[in-house]
């Protein structure tokens, strides 16, 4: 078969984008078109389904086959997509509305039968489709238009949810770094399984500045952690602090002081069956903890419509009846011939 | 109870009699024994003429308890025989019926009736005594000794029944020896009661030459669905949320791996139709199977599905409502729900299937107009229909219509909605097939697919939708009229009412009443010719189970005719005894 060189180009249409300007979907839209060109997939066999919100008008500007569906139904859609053709690599947008509010019972599900889907989840932590109301990802105390004197209530954090249905892929990136953005979701695509990628996202308009803490390139360094399969877990300028584990807690220390080596910190290990490290690092915040970054958790489990296929194939290997014809003259049935049964 | 009644209908249906069944059971699935509201009834209606319904009243009515009695009593044919087990009549258990007295017979009125007591516990325990089983298990056995009983006096062999025994409980060799035991028991008891227990015997009903079965509707639904995919070359999906009374369609289905049938067992109702949209969108035959509750759960998505002009069939079978409603009683009251239950302006096409066998042919030609129209179409049934069953005479798949989906093939000038020129659907372009990339949603677009919010499109496309379901009028058969083609009397109805209203018509023109009928399956859109039909008739009366909303739709589809009604919403299908003092009412006054 020839393969055939795509570039970032062939991925874009001509469509007149309406994200607002400075937006943060522009740049993970770039990197989602970098990832599948630089993937060994023709292009017919992209297919990028969304449900609704900002991000989900991301596959208007794809060159690709694209569903808009409705609100936090896009996993639901892209499940179906899947059992009907497993050939395909489908993409999910989804927002931190319609994904954690509305579609949250979609989400988890998807995730626990494990299809083979790249969801990427853009959490600005705000609606900003319908101009501002607080999501189920902003803080407690969020002052929003519909929460005038703060909200009451606790946000969801993506990634417990994604373990807590037993995901099998959990990675977060943020949508000023772009090189961390295109080597996450290559993985995510390359992955058998459900990616859920949590792309922490800017929202000029309704919520400017939410990522800022995390994001500020002048303490960046200090308060997230790029983790790496295999690697030690460290962060800061020069790579001076590190995480160990205490009393099964993790904690930051310093390299090099209070006897503490490279040894003594801990090596990330995105394939550990039990979640509970994974979780540990999904769980880690500001200000006391740096925010983790880049690939959590990648382990092996059974693919849903994978298993569809096989169970399919492995009982019409013995199968008795080949037809709807042999279906319906199967069981029980008599002849009748002249008013007579024969 | 359930599974007496199918096995007495199968082994008669063998036999060569025609039949119509209608089980009749409780939501609950254990409900409180012994009291009204836990009656599980099966009503079998056989013959040696062409059988249409399942009867309004019985000759034969076994209570196996006071409960089952009264809950029976005003379903008795006039001088009918009543066979019950007087183990179960006690003082206790007529409380438990709300029988106030220690005589039920004259309370609740059947003196005149023939009664045979037969104390049918204490024969099974006594027949089971020497078997290594525990009194709970004997007591299951006792409905085959019921079913062993009516055996003799109609005369069935027990062949088939016992085949039936012995393969069902294969893996529990005691419980074969034991059902077949209290059965024979049963038969025997008969066979020796001779001078108290009448014996029938019934010819074979006139029946045309072939090979049949019985079948219910929702397994002749599940039939159709995979038959038109077959004709259709396409896979078939379904996905679905269990939901009463649909839930068989969707098991008969996933039995059916062995004919590549994928099914998918939703986390709700809105999943499974979205993943139902996503297969349609990926090249499958996609359907969904629910009832009144989940179709509206489902709307939203099926207004996607307009929106984004996939092939897509909903099966909804009705049962009564509103809400939770009654889950295994059936109605009709879903009908506008189907037609208008959406926002926006939302066409669909709406398809009724009318007995429990021909469920197969319009479950089938629900998939083939949904797919090659490019449309979603609600199919309905009912909970009659669903588990009503009769003797159906099986189709080669090579006597069925061909079905050809728009599927694209030429790459130039391709436009996500460039359209047929006469019947306006859209070509089904599928992920995986190159050079076709484009984009569907739930906005309204242009012609590529891209958004637009002009006026001019939006009104332009909203009428598109609708003249592209009105089109498929074009391809539907004719209204037909049992009876004559013009005359005085007019009765329409719809869906699963059609044995009932033709048999009810069939007497009242014996009693020389010029009355015909006109049976709907195509709601929407109606037959072309509807409105030539209702010129011809002075009179017509719209019978159905709801408070009116087939008439309803009529009079603003055909406005300028008087239609007169006919309806009854008590969760049970119409008597042909009602249908009939219900028109005789209706024609008498004026006219």
């Amino acid at each position: 078969m020839n393969k055939i060189k795509y570039s970032a180009k062939d991925f874009k249409n001509e469509n007149e984008i309406r994200w607002c300007p400075g937006c943060g979907n522009y740049a993970i839209m770039n990197e989602i078109q970098r990832t599948m060109a630089a993937l060994d997939i023709s292009k017919e066999n992209f297919t990028v389904i969304s449900g609704i919100g900002c991000s989900s008008r991301l596959p208007y500007y794809m060159n690709t086959f694209g569903f808009h569906t409705i609100h936090g139904r896009a996993t639901a859609v892209a499940s179906g997509i899947k059992m009907a053709n497993t050939d395909l690599s489908v993409w999910v947008i989804t927002g931190d509305g319609d994904a954690m509010a509305i579609g949250g019972n979609h989400f988890i599900h998807t995730i626990r039968r494990n299809f083979d889907l790249n969801i990427i989840l853009f959490n600005n932590r705000i609606y900003g489709l319908t101009k501002g109301q607080y999501s189920p990802t902003s803080d407690r105390g969020f002052i929003s238009r519909t929460s005038p004197y703060g909200t009451i209530e606790d946000p969801f954090i993506p990634g417990q949810l994604v373990l807590g249905a037993g995901g099998t892929f959990f990675a977060r990136i943020i949508d000023n770094n772009i090189s961390l953005g295109e080597q996450v979701l290559k993985e995510a695509a390359l992955h058998k399984g459900t990616s859920v990628v949590e792309a922490l996202q800017n929202c000029v308009i309704f919520n400017s500045g939410v990522h800022h803490e995390i994001s500020d390139p002048a303490h960046k360094e200090e308060r997230q952690i790029f983790l790496q399969h295999g690697e030690p877990m460290l962060f800061g300028a020069g790579k001076q602090k590190g995480l160990i584990m205490e009393n099964g807690r993790l904690k930051v220390t310093e390299l090099n002081k209070n006897g503490i080596t490279i040894d003594n910190i801990l090596v990330h290990d995105v394939t550990r069956p039990e979640p509970y490290l994974h979780m540990a690092l999904i769980n880690m915040g500001l200000p006391d903890m740096p925010v983790a970054m880049g690939v959590i958790r990648k382990v092996e489990a059974p693919v849903y419509d994978l298993e569809m296929e096989a169970q399919i194939k492995k009982i019409q290997k013995t199968r008795k009846i080949t037809s709807a014809d042999e279906l319906l003259r199967s069981g029980n049935t008599w002849e009748v011939k002249n008013n007579e049964v024969v | 109870m359930q599974l007496t009644g199918t096995l007495f209908s199968d082994a008669t249906a063998h036999l060569g009699n025609d039949i119509s069944t209608f089980p009749d059971y409780p939501a609950e699935i254990r409900a409180p024994k012994g009291t009204i509201g836990g009656v599980s009834g099966f009503q079998v209606h056989f013959g040696e003429r062409i059988i249409k319904t399942p009867g309004d009243y019985a000759h034969v009515l076994i209570a196996m308890n006071p409960a089952a009695l009264k809950a029976n009593a005003e379903l008795m044919y006039p001088g009918g025989i009543i066979i019950f087990d007087t183990d179960t009549f006690t003082e206790k258990n007529f409380r438990k019926a709300d029988i106030e007295t220690n005589d039920p017979f004259t309370e609740l009125k059947l003196d005149d009736y023939r009664k045979i007591p037969i104390p049918i516990t204490s024969l099974t325990r006594e027949a089971l005594k020497n078997f290594d089983l525990d009194i709970k298990s004997i007591l299951r056995t006792k409905n085959m000794f019921a079913l062993g009983l009516v055996c003799w006096m109609f005369n069935r062999p027990l062949q088939y029944i016992e085949d039936y025994i012995k393969d069902k409980f294969s893996h529990k060799p005691i419980l074969v020896e034991t059902n077949i035991k209290t059965l024979h028991s049963g038969y025997n008891y008969g066979l020796n009661m001779q001078h108290m227990t009448p014996s029938y015997i019934v010819h074979h009903a006139n029946i045309e030459d072939g090979v049949y079965r019985n079948i219910s509707g929702n397994i002749a639904t599940a039939w159709g669905f995979i038959a038109a995919a077959e004709k259709a070359g396409r896979e078939l999906f379904a996905g679905s949320y269990p939901i009463t009374p649909a839930t068989d369609i969707f098991v008969s289905l996933s039995e059916r791996k062995d004919l590549g049938v994928k099914t998918f067992q939703a986390e709700d109702e809105i999943a499974g139709i979205t993943s139902a949209i996503g297969a349609s969108f990926a090249g499958d035959l996609a359907v969904t199977t629910t009832s009144g509750p989940g179709l509206a759960l489902k709307s939203e998505a099926i207004g996607l599905a307009v929106m984004a002009e996939l092939p897509l069939v909903i099966a909804d079978i009705q049962r009564g409502g509103p809400s939770t409603g009654l889950p295994t009683k059936t109605e009709q009251s879903d009908l506008l729900q189907a037609l208008y239950g959406r926002n926006g302006e939302s066409p669909v096409a709406v398809i009724a299937a009318s007995t429990p066998s021909n469920c197969f042919w319009f479950a089938f030609m629900s998939a083939k107009i949904a797919l090659e129209h490019m449309v979603p179409v609600i199919f309905l049934s009912d909970g009659f229909l669903a588990n009503g069953s009769e003797p159906w005479k099986i189709p080669a798949l090579s006597d069925m219509p061909s079905i050809n989906p728009p599927v694209a093939k030429n790459v130039s000038g391709f436009q996500a909605y460039r359209r047929d020129k006469n019947y306006l659907f859209r070509e089904w372009a599928i992920p995986g097939m190159a050079g076709f990339e484009h984009l569907i949603g739930g906005l309204e677009k242009n012609i590529t697919g891209s958004v637009s919010y002009e006026p001019e499109t939006h009104q332009e496309n909203v009428l598109i939708r609708e003249k592209k379901i009105e089109k498929i009028a074009d391809v539907i058969p004719l209204l037909e009229t049992t009876g004559d083609k013009e005359g005085d009397i007019l009765v329409v109805g719809w869906g699963g009412t059609y044995g009932h209203l033709v048999s009810a018509v069939h007497e009242l023109r014996q009693d020389g009443k010029n009355i015909s009928l006109a049976h709907f399956n195509y709601i929407k859109p109606l037959p072309p010719n509807t409105k030539e039909i209702f010129e011809k008739f002075k009179k017509i009366i719209v019978c159905e189970l709801n408070t009116g909303q087939f008439v309803s739709y009529l009079r603003s589809q055909l406005p300028g005719f008087s239609y007169y009604q006919f309806n009854k919403v008590n969760g049970l299908p119409f008597t042909v005894d009602e249908i009939i003092q219900g028109i005789n009412k209706l024609t008498e006054d004026r006219s």
